[in-house]
């Protein structure tokens, strides 16, 4: 069985997820927006900056941000000065790290739902005089609600499965940053089989039944389907 | 172009078969700790005996854990004499095979000049934000760290503030990078020609934990490979100890 501290594990997985997929959707959406309209020259170096956590080792991102948020580092000495202290081994440090490892996972569903509305909708939105705010509330949102459903949960199951970067600036503190994944790692490492199997099975589970739910209930749209 | 890239790549593996003929490669894991020395043991035995050896580096729990699945490792070079005595219990590696190639030394260090005092007073001290260790469970210098910290009666009192690394590379990484101010790690991987080379460290006395004995096996992949046993040997000769020594270790009495 699930011991407490597997438990705990789970729990703070969760936590990190939820965060870091809340800050994911406010900043994504307005990015993942801007980057379907604009013709701005930055659009191609920004979608490939958003795509690289595709490509990028989570190690390599760990590193940098280990090495950028240590009291030597840029970011670290900014997060110093604000008062805040350093970020690798914080909870907050684990939120960070995993908004820029999810960040394609949630922007990439939403620009291509995003692209699919198309400009008639809009059009038709602004001979009715509504504001571009508004429209987008209200002509944008719900047409693009099957790209927020997936952005969500990619976002959400990316980050729980997360383990290179966490390894690299986590430290392994139970009930701060001691995630799921580090913890099975250790299990196993520690030739704990029993205690790997069970964690990991939880994961294989919720990950199984999320995406089940993802393609089954949502198939009549095909933005649903990133990976088609 | 394309023929003459095949024929070059012909040429290379003729060349790598026929090399192979005169020596052997063994592949070696090695305690992440003893990774410095045995770099450069291992390049004075590719000279001396024409066999060359590959070298892993990792914590000890993770190899005997991956020994015990089906790695195609010969020889385990641990940081203690827990994994290579499961390893033999264990049937994966050779019961007699094994000894004693090191004794480590646990050092209490900063990347800081000046930061740790001589007598690692700083620990009870304070001041500090976070303190890094090898993970206890998978590597025998964090169980060393745990036994210092227990004999100072600290480990209560600084439990929050301890972070650990998955091996005593990350441990000393932490370190390094300035994230944690001081940490456990092992005086090899600060320590050249007799001292210790950069920030400031409290060398740990002996009788604060329990000598950290480092044994070296022959795992039953390795049996046939002539470069094992050579490496095995010449780890034991002059040059090696020498080495040896210089990183701080003592040796097997």
């Amino acid at each position: 069985m699930l011991s407490s501290a597997d438990l705990d594990t789970l729990l703070l997985t969760f936590k990190v997820a939820g965060i870091a997929t809340t800050i994911l959707l406010l900043v994504g959406t307005p990015l993942a927006w801007w980057l379907t309209r604009t013709r701005s020259v930055w659009k191609g170096p920004i979608n490939a900056i958003v795509a690289l956590p595709l490509v990028l080792p989570p190690t390599v991102l760990g590193f940098y941000l280990l090495v950028l948020m240590g009291p030597t580092g840029a970011i670290g000495q900014l997060t110093n000065w604000l008062g805040l202290g350093t970020l690798p081994f914080t909870f907050y440090g684990l939120v960070v790290g995993s908004v820029l490892y999810s960040i394609p996972f949630v922007v990439q569903p939403l620009q291509t739902a995003f692209a699919m509305i198309g400009k008639q909708p809009l059009e038709a939105a602004a001979t009715l005089r509504a504001s571009p705010f508004d429209s987008f509330f209200s002509v944008v949102m719900p047409l693009a609600k099957p790209g927020f459903i997936t952005a969500t949960i990619l976002g959400f199951t990316h980050t729980v499965g997360e383990f290179g970067v966490v390894l690299m600036i986590g430290g392994n503190i139970p009930n701060k940053t001691r995630v799921v994944s580090v913890q099975i790692y250790n299990h196993v490492e520690a030739l704990e089989y029993t205690d790997a199997h069970w964690l990991a099975g939880c994961l294989l589970l919720f990950s199984f039944t999320v995406l089940l739910i993802l393609y089954t209930q949502l198939k009549a749209s095909t933005v649903t389907q990133p990976f088609k | 172009m394309f023929k003459n890239i095949l024929f070059g790549f012909c040429l290379f593996l003729l060349a790598s078969i026929s090399q192979s003929s005169f020596a052997a490669t063994t592949i070696v894991a090695v305690a992440t700790n003893f990774s410095k020395p045995m770099t450069k043991i291992v390049a004075g035995f590719e000279k001396a005996t024409g066999h060359s050896a590959n070298l892993s580096f990792g914590s000890t729990g993770k190899f005997v854990s991956q020994m015990e699945n089906g790695s195609p490792f010969e020889i385990l070079l641990a940081a203690d004499e827990k994994g290579p005595e499961k390893l033999i219990k264990d049937g994966f590696a050779v019961s007699g095979s094994q000894f004693i190639y090191a004794v480590g030394k646990l050092v209490l260090w900063s990347a800081t000049p000046g930061y740790v005092d001589a007598q690692g007073k700083i620990l009870s001290a304070g001041g500090f934000k976070h303190l890094a260790l090898a993970d206890p469970k998978l590597a025998p210098y964090g169980v060393a760290a745990i036994e210092v910290l227990n004999g100072l009666k600290l480990q209560d009192k600084l439990q929050a503030l301890i972070v650990q690394g998955e091996s005593i590379a990350q441990a000393y990484q932490f370190v390094s990078t300035g994230n944690a101010e001081l940490g456990f790690v092992s005086l090899s991987q600060v320590y050249d020609n007799g001292k210790v080379s950069s920030g400031s460290a409290w060398i740990i006395p002996e009788e604060l934990h329990a000598p950290i004995k480092q044994a070296a096996v022959l795992l039953k992949n390795g049996v046939q490979n002539p470069a094992a046993t050579a490496l095995l040997t010449y780890l034991k000769s002059a040059p090696a100890l020498e080495i040896i020594k210089k990183y701080g270790y003592d040796l097997a009495q």
